[in-house]
This record gives C-alpha cells, sequence and structure tokens, in this order.
C-alpha cells in the first residue's frame, strides 16, 4: 500500500518537474508541450468523441492480428518441433524471414491487401509471429528426459505425451512468447496505419504531426500506452492463473507490469 | 520356489560413440521371482540404469532377452511400475492426479481408481495430501507420491532405480523404513537399484553385485535376516558381514 503510494507520488512528481521545466525554459509547445496541455487535449478529445473511434480500430486491428499471427506460429511451431524433417525444410526460410523487419513489408501489404483493416491486421500478424513461434518450439522441446521416460514406461503414445506433457511444459515460454507477440502486434498495426490507413491512433498521430498539434499527438501517445499495458495487463492475469504452478511465478511477480 | 517375474537372460548393450563401441552390460543374467525384493548394488557408472531401461522396456538390448511373466519385453509395458532417482512428478498436477497418470494414460477409468488411489496414499502416510501440488511437499513425501503412482495400475513389478538417492541420509533411512513397511503389506516383486550397500542390504532378500565397464553381475548375496528389520539390524554382526562381503568386490577392483 505505502509502496503503491510512493510510486503514484513519483509519477506526479516527474509531471510537475515536465510542466515547469517545459514553462521555465520556454520550450514551443510544438517541440514539447507541457503535460497540463496534453491532458486538456485528451480532454478535448474525450468530450469531442474523437478518439474512440480510432481507438476502436487499432485495438481490432493489433487483437485480429495477434489471434491471426500467434494461431499460426503455434500450428507452425507444433509442427516444427513434432517433425525433424518439417524442421530441415522449412527452418532455413524461418531464419531467413526472422532477420528480416518485417515492418519493411507494410508498404508491399497496403498494396496487396488495401488501405482498410485487412493490411493492418495481416502486418500485425506477420510481426507477432515470430516471438511465439521461436517460444513454441523451443517450449515443446523443452519437457524434461525423465518425465519423458516415464511416460514412455507407462506405454504413452507419442499424442497422450504431447498433451499430458509436452504442451504443459511448453506453457511458460508460449505465454512469454505470447506478451511478446501482443506488443509486437500493436507496433505492426501502428507502423501499418502510418504508411496507409483511413483510420486508427496511428493515422491520428501522423495527421496531428501534419498540423503541428503535438499536445494532441502526446494525447494519442498516451492512449496508445495505456492501450499496451492493458493488453499487457491482461496477459499477465492470464498467465498466473494457467502458470500457478510454474517456479518462476511462484517466486513473485515478474517485470514487466506488476500490481 | 514362487515363478520367476522377470527372467534377464544374456543381456548385453553397446554403445556407439564417436570414439567407437562401448559396452555397458556384457552378459547380465538374472531372475526375480514373485514377490521377492531384489537389490542390484553398484558404483555408479556401472550400467544399472542402462539394465533398468532394458527391463522397462525403454531400451533395446544388443544381445541377449527379457521376459517378463514369460513374453518378451520388446517395448514399454503397461504392467512395470518404474520409480525413478527424481520424483518425476508433473507440477501443474495435484498429489492426486500424478497418482492416477498411470490410469489416465492407460485409459483404466478414473472413478474406479480414485478410491484405490486415495487408500494408498493413505498407505504410504499422504492421507490428506491428495489436493496438494508436489511443490508443496517435501522430497521424501514427492518420492513417497512417485512411488505410489508407480503402484496405482497394479503392475507385475516395481523397478526402482536410485530412488531414495537424491535425499539426505535421515529422511533415506526413514525412507527404507516405510518402503519395507510398504512391502510387508503388498508383497510386491521388486527390482532395486542402489549405489548404498547398506541400503540394499536392508532392503533385500538377494543382493546382486554389479561391476562396471563392462557391468557385470559378480556375486549373487542371500540377505536370510528376519523382517521386519528396524534400523538396529544395521548395526547386527550378520548384517556387517554381509556388507563386508559386497564390499569386497569393490575395494578389490580399486586396488588393483
Amino acid at each position: 500500500m505505502k509502496r503503491q503510494a510512493l510510486r503514484a507520488l513519483a509519477l506526479i512528481v516527474s509531471l510537475l518537474i515536465w510542466e515547469t521545466a517545459v514553462r521555465m525554459l520556454r520550450v514551443p509547445a510544438f517541440i514539447l508541450p507541457p503535460p497540463s496541455e496534453v491532458l486538456l487535449a485528451l480532454h478535448r478529445g474525450a468530450v469531442g468523441n474523437v478518439y474512440f473511434h480510432d481507438l476502436w480500430i487499432t485495438l481490432a486491428e493489433t487483437l485480429l492480428g495477434f489471434a491471426l499471427g500467434s494461431a499460426l506460429a503455434f500450428v507452425l511451431g507444433t509442427l516444427l518441433a513434432a517433425s525433424r524433417t518439417a524442421e530441415y525444410f522449412l527452418y532455413p526460410y524461418i531464419v531467413m524471414f526472422q532477420s528480416m523487419p518485417k515492418v519493411a513489408l507494410a508498404p508491399l501489404v497496403i498494396v496487396w491487401f488495401g488501405l482498410g483493416l485487412t493490411s493492418k491486421v495481416v502486418t500485425a500478424a506477420l510481426v507477432a509471429f515470430f516471438p511465439l513461434l521461436v517460444n513454441t518450439i523451443v517450449g515443446l522441446r523443452s519437457a524434461e528426459e525423465d518425465r519423458v521416460d516415464l511416460m514412455r514406461s507407462l506405454a504413452a503414445t507419442e499424442r497422450q505425451i504431447f498433451w499430458m506433457l509436452r504442451l504443459p511444459s511448453a506453457l511458460p515460454f508460449i505465454m512469454a512468447g505470447l506478451e511478446v507477440a501482443m506488443v509486437f502486434a500493436l507496433v505492426g498495426a501502428i507502423v501499418a496505419e502510418f504508411v496507409g490507413a483511413e483510420a486508427g491512433l496511428g493515422m491520428l498521430i501522423q495527421s496531428r504531426n501534419f498540423t503541428m498539434d503535438v499536445a494532441g499527438e502526446f494525447a494519442v501517445l498516451f492512449i496508445l500506452a495505456f492501450m499496451g499495458l492493458t493488453l499487457n495487463w491482461i496477459l499477465v492475469s492470464i498467465r498466473r492463473r494457467v502458470l500457478f504452478w510454474d517456479a518462476s511465478e511462484k517466486a513473485g511477480p515478474s517485470a514487466v507490469v506488476s500490481s | 520356489m514362487a515363478p520367476d517375474v522377470i527372467a534377464v537372460k544374456d543381456v548385453g548393450k553397446e554403445y556407439q560413440t564417436p570414439r567407437g563401441s562401448v559396452l555397458a552390460l556384457d552378459a547380465i543374467d538374472l531372475t526375480v521371482a514373485e514377490g521377492e525384493f531384489v537389490a542390484i548394488v553398484g558404483p555408479s557408472g556401472c550400467g544399472k540404469s542402462t539394465l533398468l531401461k532394458i527391463l522397462a522396456g525403454l531400451l533395446a538390448t544388443t544381445r541377449g532377452e527379457v521376459r517378463l511373466r514369460g513374453v518378451p519385453v520388446v517395448g514399454p509395458r503397461r504392467d512395470i511400475g518404474v520409480v525413478f532417482q527424481s520424483p518425476v512428478l508433473f507440477p501443474w498436477r495435484t498429489v492426486l492426479d500424478n497418482v492416477l497418470l498411470p490410469v489416465d494414460v492407460q485409459h483404466l477409468g478414473r472413478a474406479e481408481n480414485v478410491s484405490r488411489a486415495l487408500g494408498l496414499l493413505a498407505l504410504v502416510g499422504l492421507a490428506g495430501f491428495e489436493r496438494h501440488y508436489p511443490w508443496e511437499l517435501s522430497g521424501g513425501m514427492q518420492q513417497r507420491v512417485a512411488i505410489t503412482r508407480a503402484l496405482i495400475h497394479n503392475p507385475a513389478m516395481l523397478l526402482m532405480d536410485e530412488p531414495f538417492g537424491a535425499l539426505d541420509a535421515l529422511t533415506r533411512e526413514s525412507m527404507n523404513l516405510e518402503l519395507q513397511r510398504i512391502w510387508l503389506k503388498r508383497r510386491e516383486t521388486v527390482l532395486f537399484i542402489t549405489h548404498s550397500i547398506s541400503e540394499a542390504v536392508f532392503l533385500a532378500d538377494r543382493v546382486l553385485v554389479m561391476t562396471a565397464r563392462p557391468g557385470r553381475i559378480l556375486e549373487e548375496v542371500p540377505v536370510k535376516i528376519a523382517r521386519p528389520r528396524s534400523l538396529d539390524v544395521m548395526v547386527a554382526a550378520e548384517f556387517g558381514s554381509i556388507v563386508k562381503r559386497i564390499r569386497a568386490h569393490f575395494t578389490a577392483r580399486m586396488g588393483s
């Protein structure tokens, strides 16, 4: 309780320092606006119902991209972990594709899928795909040898070993991969909106940038930060529920977001 | 004489390594009769665990044959219970669900086996712990769960691979007493692998002495000490002379 109060106090103090510094040094508002103006911009937008539609669009792009990318990554990761042959033939392409910055594909994706929702979902999915793919493969191979021997000694089938042992053993890796994938999906959606979009928070940032409405830009950034934190918090809560048995969970709250 | 549950005949195991082939086991012959407790004692690296994996059907032999109740072992069997050196429990399953793992794998029906599992847990002194998770238990308690799991599907025999090797000396002694108590109640057929001579003599009806490189059984030592044996047995003259006889095999080899 006391620590949380201190944390809130630290936030207020840093906002106050920002406010005073900007005012005393007479930094122009189009370079760095004081937080009070950002709050005003936030308020204006909220009252005028400016953000809701764009927020909803970006959220939908992120969640759909996350779901699509994660589902594909999980299926392909399972295939690669299960079959050495599949790994042998597919892995070179995956490594090649992985070392390329996926956001560089965004302009091409817009050409292929248009300015609407689809191109954003595809870009978000592309970016979210790899962290979970790698973690799924590593996780599914992480089952302890002793445990595999135990299952074999009971005459378990490969399918049983997968569902009863390999998949649960992989869950800590998969959950960590999902957390990264969520953040990446948001990055992918925003970058795709920068490249070309009709709506969304990324598009809003760009249009405000053009009109030098920097306070308004900051307001959108705050909304994005809040959105990212909320999405992450949801995944962390799910992880705590699913991985109650994992040693790293029992050790205490993890780094990213703790309550 | 009771019929043999397991019969190992002239079993050999060779491993191929980049430096050539290594003979891990050489001409192993042994039998364990129904209801008999047999211990194999030997130093680490003598191929005890290799032998156990062969008996459990996890490894193929390069030579010879293993028969379980007369049927050759060619792969994993449903009627063997294995206890490993570590408890090998699944942390996402409760104690009860861990015990029921063989039931789930072999589709034996949970409903019929839950009360059996609870009875066995009570037998090993874990009544009331069925809803706990493995990480809430001490090492000794976890190993009791592993033993219960090995018994749940009524296996023809129990293979135990240094089951108490990871426990501290005091816990180990009390687990030996516990195992004897459980065994006297159920008279399972047990093959118990250990590197502790006193543990082998304390628990077994017969001790097989195994030496390394290649793994071979040098001698078979019957232990005719009356049961139930208490820990005081360990300071009796008879116990000491058996231990001495077994130890002679290892000290002789080290001297040469």
